[in-house]
């Protein structure tokens, strides 16, 4: 029988086939741990006296209560309060106890789990990956089946490198034409999660396919998929391609030799099968995207950056949304005056995100009273940007340049917006309070964000690019 | 875990749709490394003003919502963030169910294992159940069914093992374990 990309993934990690009495056991290739969803299931372990079965499948590092300030030795590092600062150190104690290599505040290598296991070449075509994190989606790009799961469930890794797991739905989203100047994989994901709504893709995983997807390099196709679980997704899934296998191609984790020929032949095969069927599928015309925004308090409710804020108002969530974020019906959101200007978090804090921020910012200032904070996702992507001058380009520009980590995203790490206060944010979710208690958040990419810093207002990027 | 059979007990609505995980407990409370006492930060930045003070009008804090055990939310109940965070902190409050019309994929899993009910009613039972705040209700899981204070009874899905460790009690990581040889195995016949 013909199978999608997903089915063949799936049926390859079936340890035990599922019934209609239980569910399938799933084994998992990699599993991927950071310090907030984690604790518990350690101590799971340590009150059974369990092992970690494969620490060499275990991935770990420190991102979301992690200090971004900039520190010249991380001795001064200023942690939020006493709390994060025990977990922090609870997880090198975890790791060090269990075995688990992790990629901590002495490594070059730390940054926010889901840039770094790509940068790594952990993430690989064809895994089963999870993480206690919902944006694991992210690694799905490679055509890696990922998906975020809860803190029980990770002890359940942890523990026998399984999870129970009932087989889910497929859902096709297919992307053709190309998307226009100035219009990227965020105004595609945020326009897709419009479309579909943030519970469109509840029950199902996601393969995103078409030329738009096609054209696109590993970072958009990472933004892309990052964003599955907004739209109630579990996991998205790009087919892999040569964009993959460049990109895989000599990093840290990748196989190399006579390995890598062998893998890339198993990587091909996994693309589905011309005449496999999906449970649902949708259909998006990239031809006619603009750049878009948030407008409300979850990442379906968006707009054209040109485009009026619709009319909602038989819905009381609809009303309460726009109450909350001081946005009305009928005006476009240009409108609204901007606080803060946030680059950063698992979506787009990767070289190419930073680069089209920097492009705008480059010769220009960041408007008076706006704050701009630039968070690159890894250390490995700061030093980068470092090497090429970026730094330099949002230093003048009047931004801040920080150390990886999560960030203003979730703002557990004490990099919060004031109450009433507007962000203009590349992360992926504008929920109440998420940036900050009373904090307003509109999600866009990084040009738009970039553009809005410099004009003081929401801004449509394109007017800013330069050929 | 506990063997959980059956819950009695009156309904507080939260009639709100897509209440994320976020709202359940927001991010700063997650530097924690224990499950215990999340309830004090349940819906903390809907339930109290700056000061600390409980919101009058949160629907958890009126006199009447005070020892209802059952949540009846908007659709897609749960969705964001994985956070376990947010079903222990559900629990430690004192909620022992909830209902919705959608409940978001990662959230109701985690509620399962924790011995949360997480049911799945038809637009009409929910319209009812909104409609009439503080119905004391009876929510049978070995029959998957919920009875409404007029008689009627209604069943709802569960996934047919999670069922079957709430109701004895069983804890899904003794289960996996028990397949540790199945899984040994797969692992030498692989690459």
């Amino acid at each position: 029988m013909p199978q999608t990309l997903f089915e063949k993934v799936w049926n390859q990690h079936v340890v035990v086939p599922e019934t209609a009495d239980t569910p399938a056991v799933l084994y998992i290739d990699l599993h991927l741990i950071h310090e907030v969803t984690t604790p518990q299931a350690f101590s799971l372990l340590r009150e059974r006296g369990l092992p970690v079965r494969r620490p060499d499948r275990t991935l770990a590092t420190m991102d979301h209560s992690t200090p971004t300030t900039p520190v010249n030795s991380f001795k001064d590092l200023a942690i939020v309060g006493d709390s994060a600062a025990n977990q922090i150190r609870q997880m090198e104690i975890n790791c060090r106890e269990f075995g688990i290599d992790l990629l901590g505040f002495d490594s070059e290598q730390r940054g926010i789990v889901h840039v770094i296991g790509p940068e790594l070449g952990a993430t690989q075509p064809g895994k089963t990956i999870v993480c206690g994190d919902s944006h694991t989606s992210t690694h799905g790009a490679f055509g890696a089946l990922a998906f975020g799961i809860g803190t029980t469930e990770v002890g359940h890794v942890l523990a026998t490198q399984c999870l129970l797991q009932r087989k889910p739905k497929t859902l096709a989203i297919n992307v053709e034409g190309s998307l226009p100047a100035g219009v990227g994989a965020k105004d595609l994901i945020l326009a897709i999660i419009g479309q579909i709504g943030v519970d469109g893709g509840t029950g199902h995983v996601i393969e995103y396919r078409g030329e738009a997807i096609r054209a696109m390099d590993m970072e958009a196709r990472m933004t892309v998929c990052n964003m599955s679980i907004e739209g109630g997704a579990r996991a998205g899934m790009i087919a892999p391609d040569d964009t993959t296998f460049e990109y895989l191609a000599g990093r840290e984790r990748s196989p190399s030799g006579a390995e890598w020929t062998t893998a890339v032949e198993r990587w091909r095969a996994l693309c589905g099968d011309d005449d496999a069927r999906f449970d649902n599928s949708v259909d998006i015309d990239a031809g006619a995207l603009k750049p878009m925004v948030t407008f409300g308090t979850n990442p379906g409710m968006v707009v054209g950056i040109d485009e009026p804020v619709p009319d909602g108002s038989g819905d009381s969530n609809f009303r309460k949304a726009l109450d909350y974020m001081q946005v009305e019906t009928g005006k476009p959101m240009t409108e609204n005056a901007v606080d803060i200007v946030f680059i950063g978090s698992c979506t787009n804090s990767r070289m190419s995100d930073l680069e089209q921020a920097a492009a705008i910012l480059e010769g220009r200032r960041v408007a008076d009273g706006v704050r701009m904070l630039v968070v690159p996702g890894s250390q490995q992507v700061k030093h980068e940007a470092e090497a090429k001058g970026l730094d330099r380009v949002f230093a003048a520009a009047g931004a801040e340049w920080r150390e990886s980590g999560c960030s203003m995203c979730l703002g557990m790490n004490g990099d919060t917006a004031g109450s009433g206060q507007l962000t203009v944010s590349t992360s992926n979710r504008n929920f109440e309070g998420r940036q900050g208690v009373g904090a307003r958040t509109v999600l866009a990419s990084p040009a738009t964000a970039a553009a809005s810093a410099v004009h003081g207002r929401i801004a449509d990027p394109r007017p800013y690019l330069r050929s | 875990m506990q063997a959980i059979k059956s819950i009695r007990s009156r309904t507080v609505n939260m009639p709100a749709k897509d209440i994320d995980t976020d709202q359940i407990i927001p991010a700063r409370f997650l530097t924690t490394t224990s499950r215990e006492g999340l309830g004090d930060n349940l819906f903390h930045d809907l339930r109290f003003e700056a000061d600390g003070a409980p919101k009058p009008d949160f629907e958890l804090n009126r006199p009447e919502a005070q020892g209802c055990e059952i949540l009846v939310a908007g659709n897609n109940l749960g969705c964001g963030s994985s956070r376990e965070h947010a079903p222990w902190a559900l629990l430690d409050y004192g909620i022992r169910a909830v209902i919705s019309t959608e409940i978001a994929d990662i959230f109701r899993s985690n509620s399962l294992k924790n011995g949360l009910l997480a049911v799945v009613v038809d637009e009409e039972t929910h319209g009812w159940l909104l409609a009439h705040p503080g119905s004391e209700l009876e929510i049978d899981v070995v029959q998957s069914t919920l009875t409404l204070p007029d008689g009627r009874v209604v069943s709802y899905p569960i996934d047919a093992f999670a069922r079957y460790c709430l109701i004895e009690g069983i804890d899904q990581l003794g289960y996996l374990r028990q397949n540790l040889d199945a899984i040994a195995s797969f692992e030498e016949s692989r690459p």
